[in-house]
């Protein structure tokens, strides 16, 4: 779209190196973390071929410490939480009837930061080898620094992970002001959709859990650069004291996975059952609670680590307490369902298959709160087969759910829904393949991260139909890719209101314009749109005469910013300490540039809103 | 949105928080002030958990000398309140006085950065060297990060102080004064953690 403003527009590459505008920066999350999801996908694949027969040699040792560290960091940190800030992006500020974010500079330096930061763990498959230490890269094995300096290794995790990390941290900042301070009007709190609610939780959650990874990840970076004692036993360092800063981050880290998963499901389970979500204020009250009692909980990942009786018992319960919340969030959901007029879409079929899976995955959950269970299941398959349905089952499909549902909203364009089925039905059962035997496994006492069994103790079966189960997980990601393949080839004709929905955001054109709203709606209720709709009224009712929007300029300094930290860290990692001071230099520079020059932005005038005559 | 705001015109009462921007902005960076008590909390947490992990190097009690602190922390202190004063002359909308002292509340600053400098060349010349023990390591981590942060306040205000010689007052320039204001007192509160659980515990305490 061409408009005649003074502001510099950019086109092509440059316009998505330079966006400010949320609902594109929710498309690079989008992107991003697809491919990163993709390589992660991979490497789950290739561990599962090498665990497919007893004593495989195919990735063996290192290779195999290296694919699975990979897998989890991979997964965790640039693949489900892009894909979270993707739908944060797209989808709050228009949730709430906003025009933008509170900080759309932040927000895009947030995505470069993430971005630059899974570059460099990944590029170290070229540089020397991946880390091999753990995805919670456990002191002192994370310590051991190679002699030869050939090898970094975990230099890429603390280093890409501090990167990415400072972006999540001011992306939550971003967001909590956002839904703090530019609500529309009648956008009380008790009216905010309910994946709001969990955007802002789970905001809160990262404000307050990240900066004790970035300080573990320092300590660590200190010890293996510049020969610090954090965790070296022979200076008097501790290594507990990097099981406990990585799990006081660890576990709020697993509900601001998880939340904004609720969130979606809840926005679904609600639209295609076309009735108003039950027990609103219990769900919210809920959300809140789960994301209180997850900073209390982390030591039931260190149950064997001999904290003690009375800890381990004081952590076991608070635990087990987080089943309540949880439960009434399932009860709820089900309570939606019941008596509604179902429509079982693509997105609805992810979003119901949501609901027992998650229950499973809580349900071993519980089991694994009870200390003296845990030390059976303690490192075991079994711990494998929980967090991956709790993740997969619970995150992932949340998130297929959510594609399905929005995708119109963010690229104007419906999915396919025969192939959205094929893609539910080969993934959803990969899925179960996969994970449900590893109970069993676990169970029967196969350890975790370790690169081959015997044959001949009663493993073979599982492991097999378990690696079965993982190609056609990968058979449905690529279905659902060849659906976005095909359908991007279709023309641009979704309509603004697809699935009859409820909130805000299927107020306005898919894809919305750069500033979302012509004129602030005035919220009326909870379900807004659908409460205007019962009034009789085709579109919102608006809360401010037509007037000149004001907009922010594209800036390409959240790029160079995240450059620099990216060189730094290269320099720091190698000891180059003249190529550190250089990428120090690019990031004091661009933030001198931001500071010392005003953005003043830009105003879309009342005529030019008039001429793209945009309407539902 | 009231960003129109007349570049030179009289400025509203509260003009930190008279425009959506300000007011994100003030809003934002509390939020960034609760994360960043996480972060000294999480380091105070590993000084408390290792300040005893002393194998063979000098312990705090024999090295820290508490009339540099004690000095470094009335300094500090001190630049707390003309970073107050410099906060009021805002509110009041007199530019003059409220670069008079920010620009006295970064000497402080570099002042306190000097003796800090000067505290850390002498434990080294008595073996107290960052690898020396986990003690050591934690203890230049947290007032390193510290002293970090009062760097990078005084070249920010700065900043702020030389480019509002062309920009002036304005409701763009006076959330930045207010937030930096902000930023100054967090690192003076962390500083008087630092001053009794570092030096003061570790002088006298078990």
């Amino acid at each position: 779209m061409a408009h005649s403003h003074k502001a510099k527009h950019y086109t092509g590459l440059m316009d998505w190196l330079t966006t400010v505008d949320h609902k594109k920066i929710g498309i690079l999350y989008l992107v991003a973390g697809g491919l990163f999801f993709l390589m992660g996908g991979i490497e789950a694949i290739l561990i599962r071929i090498q665990l497919m027969y007893p004593d495989n040699h195919i990735f063996i040792g290192d290779t195999f410490n290296a694919l699975t560290t990979m897998h989890g960091t991979t997964m965790i940190f640039f693949a489900a939480m892009p894909m979270i800030f993707a739908f944060m992006n797209a989808v709050v500020p228009l949730q709430i009837g906003a025009r933008d974010v509170a900080f759309p500079f932040v927000n895009a330096l947030g995505f470069w930061l993430f971005f630059l930061g899974g570059v460099m763990l990944n590029v170290s498959w070229f540089l020397g080898g991946a880390p091999a230490a753990g995805w919670t890269a456990y002191a002192p094995l994370s310590g051991i620094v190679d002699s030869t300096i050939k090898y970094h290794g975990v230099d890429f995790y603390v280093v890409g992970l501090q990167i990415a990390g400072l972006g999540t941290l001011i992306g939550g900042i971003n967001f909590l002001v956002t839904i703090i301070n530019m609500r529309a009007p009648g956008m009380t709190y008790m009216r905010m959709p309910l994946f709001t609610w969990t955007a802002f939780i789970t905001s809160a959650l990262i404000l307050f859990a990240f900066p004790a990874i970035t300080v573990g990840l320092v300590e660590l970076m200190f010890d293996r650069l510049f020969g610090g004692a954090f965790f070296e036993v022979s200076k008097g360092g501790n290594p507990v004291l990097w099981e406990h800063l990585f799990w006081i981050f660890g576990h709020p880290e697993v509900y601001i996975l998880i939340l904004p998963a609720f969130g979606i499901i809840s926005e679904i389970v609600s639209t295609f059952s076309k009735k108003r979500l039950f027990g609103y204020s219990s769900m919210v009250f809920a959300t809140a609670l789960i994301g209180f009692l997850g900073f209390m909980v982390w030591v039931h990942h260190m149950f064997t680590t001999g904290i003690g009786p009375v800890g381990n018992a004081i952590f076991a319960v608070a635990t087990m307490a987080i089943a309540i919340p949880t439960g009434v969030k399932i009860f709820n959901w089900l309570f939606t369902l019941w008596g509604g007029q179902i429509t079982f879409s693509t997105a609805n079929i992810f979003a119901t298959a949501f609901i027992p899976t998650f229950v499973m995955g809580g349900t071993t959950g519980v089991m694994l709160a009870v200390p003296a269970a845990d030390f059976q299941y303690h490192d075991t398959y079994f711990v494998v087969a929980h967090f991956h349905y709790v993740i997969v089952g619970g995150l992932v499909l949340g998130l297929f759910a959510g594609m399905y549902y929005w995708w119109p909203k963010m690229f104007g364009r419906m999915l396919n829904e025969t192939l959205g089925k094929i893609h539910f039905w080969t993934f959803f059962i990969g899925f179960h393949l996969t994970f449900f035997p590893q109970h069993f496994l676990g169970l029967m006492g196969m350890p975790r991260r370790v690169f081959t069994y015997q044959p001949g103790v009663g493993l073979e079966e599982g492991n097999f139909i378990s690696t079965i189960g993982a190609f056609l997980m990968g058979i449905g990601t690529i279905v659902f890719l060849i659906n976005v393949i095909a359908t991007s080839r279709l023309p641009q004709n979704a309509p603004a209101d697809p699935w009859d929905g409820r909130t805000l955001e299927w107020a306005i054109p898919s894809p919305p314009p750069e500033y979302n709203f012509k004129q602030t709606p005035l919220v009326r209720g909870l379900d807004p749109l659908w409460k205007e709709k019962m009034a009789g009224n085709k579109e919102m009712t608006p809360a401010e005469p037509i007037g000149s929007i004001h907009m922010p300029s594209p800036s390409i300094l959240p790029l160079i910013f995240s450059i620099g930290f990216f060189i730094a860290g290269f320099g720091f990692m190698y000891h180059t300490y003249s190529v550190a001071i250089i990428g120090l230099l690019i990031m004091l520079l661009s933030m001198f540039l931001r500071s010392v020059f005003d953005d003043h932005g830009y105003h879309i005038e009342p005529e030019e809103l008039n001429d793209k005559g945009v309407k539902a | 949105m009231s960003a129109h705001h007349e570049v030179g015109g009289a400025l509203p009462p509260h003009a930190e928080t008279a425009t959506l921007e300000g007011k994100n902005k003030v809003m934002g960076f509390w939020l960034f002030l609760g994360g960043e008590c996480v972060l000294f909390g999480t380091l105070f947490a590993s000084f408390i958990a290792l300040r005893n992990q002393v194998p063979d190097g000098p312990t705090g009690q024999e090295i820290f000398q508490l009339g540099t602190v004690a000095l470094s922390t009335f300094i500090l202190l001190t630049s707390s309140l003309t970073s107050v004063f410099g906060t009021m002359a805002l509110h009041r909308g007199k530019l003059n006085q409220l670069l008079l002292w920010m620009t006295i509340t970064i000497l402080l600053g570099l002042a306190f950065l000097g003796l800090e400098i000067y505290e850390f060349k002498e434990y080294v010349h008595e073996g107290h060297v960052f690898s020396k023990s986990a003690f050591a390591t934690s203890f230049y981590t947290l007032v390193g990060f510290h002293g970090a942060h009062v760097a990078f306040g005084v070249l920010w205000i700065g900043l702020l102080i030389v480019s509002s010689f062309k920009k002036g007052l304005t409701v763009v320039t006076a959330p930045k004064f207010y937030v930096a204001g902000l930023y100054w007192h967090f690192i003076d509160v962390v500083w008087v953690f630092i001053f009794t659980v570092v030096y003061l515990l570790g002088k006298v305490g078990p």
